[in-house]
């Protein structure tokens, strides 16, 4: 091979790598990004049944049921509005009332919403920073304990 | 007294990097040796007083002392003792200290070690070293001083994070740290050698040993905090593509793409443009995570706080640094001398192929991780950006190099046989095949790429096996023979063997432990029982226990295997006195062909627990073969020829023929 053609493979297989990563790229947030929103953002835009977000807020006082086996409901409130939430499994250890979740999963027809993952805020000052900004942007107000912070996953 | 004693030795510590960055560097460009010299005690006085002042602030954490804020609000009286020791860095102005008595350790050991570099080049190598630590020590002095005092002093401090108080926590951030400030040396020879305008083999001689050692502390560092966010988070993850995990990877990637372009520059002076730029990029990568970690741009375990100065601090240094590097690369990298032709069929060539799928997957990586921020930056939407894409981005990347790996190193430099490679390498393509059919046969319920997945991993180990074996001639000399081949083979050969053994293992945990992974929640009442994968596990009960500092709720396993008692695991619930905070502990058995783990949750109303229970085939092979990739790497790094002292004329014996 003459220098011209070694070089011609090299770049040739650059662009072809980066072209493939490209288009694994392109696929992959169209289909595999989930958004978050609020009770009230839902109430507002609606969501489709079935597609997968993320729900945010303050976990409603008095509505956390722990019902027959590992299956708990809970009602996720912006103050504004809220959505019932069903969850099979294990509870983050900072899982409380009145205190701020995210929640993974999708919209049925009834509007409920069904978890797959629960996250809960990190520290007894804390929460879900995404979840405080969203709170703060729908007046909202928050105790000045409330800093955006960190977050705990739970997975089912 | 000790505080502000380290307060003034940080002070002073800056001042001494700004001279080593000015004095240094004049004398660089006017050629006068003893300005030059000035680097080496410079490099070593700022360790000194780095190190001076990290211990200060340790003292205050040993000894409680709540009068200085940052130990006040991180740590408190009944914490043990080597809790207390890693408080120093479980917060965001102490981790800092400990980035910039790194990043001092590696200069001065460039100073003391680096005896065999050309004045010129090491002077310049230190003074870029040098502008790093003041752009951090700016950065600590300024906006994150540890040493900040409270008044009046609190009777007792808010504690550290509880699920931080972990053996295997305590040491992970000095690790991962040692890692990717360690690259900072190799950007500051990149930068060194573009402002000579010359560079050659004997540079990439002088940084292999430096990435090398960077690289392996921050693969050890890596599976560290994977590990213990596998037993301590609860629940039986080990890598969540979390922003702050895709922050140390990023680094790792383009790392060991450095490790094997240095390689190719070493031996065959090829690739010298494009390894100066990659030396540039990994450290860049590097203090994009540290950005992405500490300027609070995103919430998790990481992000001790959030203060907008500190982001726009560390933006800045960023920005500086990786523009500054890449502007002076564009500017001076016409000038550098083209190396040696190869064809695409070589040990080049394959090594090209690593460094292009390398850097490929990490920038696939790095849009992933930044993607969520821009978009909500510039629009406002909130979205996350999960396993899903990175499995669909990073994983397929992974497969043509995964399948090359074992063939690069068959290749000869130059020109390669690639039917010859592809006969010897007959035994892993057997081994791969066997292992196929047998995960198959095992378990044709589960996914079909899996079965794939651990062949990959399973010949790849085999390929490291057959190398080994055809370079002391297992099958064709005698033992005496192989016994002598086996102790003359150099031990960087050993390392890169290990290396790649250790890559396979790792793919074979993470595919069987992805693929194959049982779960089951049950609420349980003692005296319950529940069948995991083979295992007959029965809830005895919960008792209460009180530990150093937290209450714990210790529930009771038997773990009977095929009727004989084989285990008792103690799950348990910790309530924290400081800050008031439950943790979850799992409960662990490992055994070979995988992990038992066990989680409980809350009390249910009827007197029972919920209760997640895991079986995790194979997960031990994930830290086992980072484990054997770190002895792998250390290994290498005591080879005679790569360290860092040796005299230059060892290049000659480097020239090893390809077998």
């Amino acid at each position: 091979m003459t220098r011209k053609q070694k070089r011609g493979v090299l770049i040739g297989g650059g662009v072809a790598t980066l072209a493939v990563a490209l288009v694994l790229v392109l696929f992959a947030l169209k289909d595999s990004i989930v958004f978050f929103h609020t009770p009230s953002d839902i109430a507002e835009k609606g969501v489709p049944p079935g597609q997968r977000i993320r729900l945010g807020g303050l976990v409603e006082q008095g509505s956390v049921v722990r019902g027959q086996g590992t299956t708990i409901t809970f009602k996720v409130t912006d103050t504004l509005k809220e959505i019932p939430v069903t969850f099979t499994g294990v509870l983050p250890d900072l899982f409380k009332e009145g205190q701020g979740v995210v929640a993974e999963g999708t919209l049925d027809a009834n509007g409920n919403f069904k978890a797959d993952s629960v996250l809960a805020k990190h520290d007894e000052n804390y929460m879900p920073r995404d979840v405080a900004k969203a709170l703060e942007a729908k007046g909202v107000k928050l105790g000045a304990s409330a800093h955006p912070g960190q977050l705990k996953a739970a997975m089912p | 007294m000790f505080v502000e004693f380290g307060h003034f030795a940080l002070i002073l510590a800056l001042l001494v990097a700004v001279v080593q960055v000015i004095v240094p560097a004049i004398g660089a460009s006017i050629k006068d040796e003893r300005m030059m010299r000035v680097a080496d005690p410079a490099a070593v006085s700022q360790l000194f007083l780095i190190a001076i002042a990290f211990f200060a602030l340790m003292h205050a954490y040993v000894t409680s002392d709540f009068s200085v804020l940052n130990v006040a609000e991180n740590s408190h009286s009944t914490k043990p003792l080597i809790y207390k020791m890693a408080g120093v860095w479980g917060n965001h102005e102490g981790s800092m200290l400990l980035w910039v008595l790194i990043l001092a350790l590696f200069g001065a050991a460039v100073a003391v070690f680096g005896n065999n570099l050309p004045v010129t080049l090491k002077a310049r190598v230190l003074a870029v070293q040098a502008s790093i630590a003041v752009a951090f020590l700016l950065f600590s002095l300024l906006t994150s001083n540890p040493f900040a005092r409270l008044d009046p002093a609190p009777a007792d401090g808010h504690g550290l994070n509880p699920i931080l108080q972990d053996p295997a926590l305590a040491f992970h951030p000095p690790f991962l740290y040692t890692g990717y400030v360690g690259f900072s040396i190799a950007f500051s020879f990149a930068i060194a050698a573009l402002i000579e305008g010359r560079i050659d083999a004997a540079w990439a001689r002088w940084v292999r040993p430096w990435t090398l050692a960077a690289w392996m502390f921050l693969t050890i560092g890596i599976a560290m905090g994977s590990w213990w966010a596998y037993y301590e988070l609860g629940w039986g993850g080990w890598w969540f593509w979390d922003p702050v995990e895709n922050a140390s990877f990023m680094p790792w990637l383009a790392g060991t793409a450095l490790l094997h372009s240095a390689l190719v520059m070493e031996k065959r002076e090829a690739l010298k443009i494009w390894t100066v730029l990659l030396a540039i990029l990994t450290f860049s990568l590097s203090l994009m995570g540290t950005f992405i970690v500490r300027s609070g741009v995103l919430t998790s375990v990481h992000s001790f706080a959030v203060d907008p100065a500190r982001g726009v601090f560390i933006l800045a240094i960023l920005v500086l640094f990786t523009g500054g590097g890449l502007a002076l690369f564009a500017f001076r990298a016409k000038d550098m001398q083209a190396g040696g032709l190869f064809q695409p069929i070589s040990r080049e060539g394959s090594l090209v192929l690593n460094n292009l799928l390398l850097v490929t997957a990490a920038a696939t990586v790095l849009v992933g991780t930044l993607y969520p921020m821009a978009l909500e930056g510039l629009t406002g939407e909130k979205i996350s950006v999960g396993p899903p894409f990175f499995n669909m981005t990073f994983g397929p990347l992974m497969i043509p190099l995964l399948i090359a790996l074992p063939i690069g190193p068959m290749l000869a430099w130059k020109r390669g046989d690639f039917t010859g490679a592809m006969q010897r390498l007959a035994f892993a393509f057997g081994a791969a095949l066997v292992a196929l059919v047998a995960v198959f046969a095992a378990e044709y319920r589960g996914p079909w790429l899996a079965p794939f997945g651990i062949a990959l991993g399973i010949y790849v180990m085999a390929g490291a096996a057959i190398e080994w074996a055809n370079r002391v001639k297992v099958g064709s000399a005698g033992f005496d023979e192989i016994v002598r081949r086996a102790k003359n083979l150099p031990r960087s050969a050993y390392g890169t063997l290990l290396a790649h053994f250790g890559i396979g293992m790792l793919v074979v945990g993470i595919v069987a432990t992805s693929a194959y992974r049982e779960e089951h929640i049950q609420a349980m009442k003692p005296g319950e029982r529940i069948a995991v994968n083979g295992y007959d596990v029965t809830f005895t009960g919960v008792e209460r226990a009180r530990g150093p500092n937290y209450v714990e709720d210790i529930a009771d396993f038997d773990v009977k295997h095929d009727g004989d008692t084989v285990a008792r695991l103690t799950p348990s619930k910790r309530l924290y006195d400081a800050p008031p905070q439950s943790t979850t502990e799992s409960g662990i058995y490992a055994a070979w062909r995988g992990d038992l783990y066990l989680v409980i949750g809350d009390p249910q109303p009827g007197g029972g627990y919920a209760v997640r229970a895991y079986f995790n085939p194979l997960v031990r092979f994930i830290w086992l073969g980072a484990l054997i990739m770190f002895i792998g790497g250390g290994i290498s790094l005591s080879d005679r020829r790569l360290r860092v002292g040796a005299p230059a004329k060892a290049r000659q014996s480097i020239a090893v023929p390809a077998e």
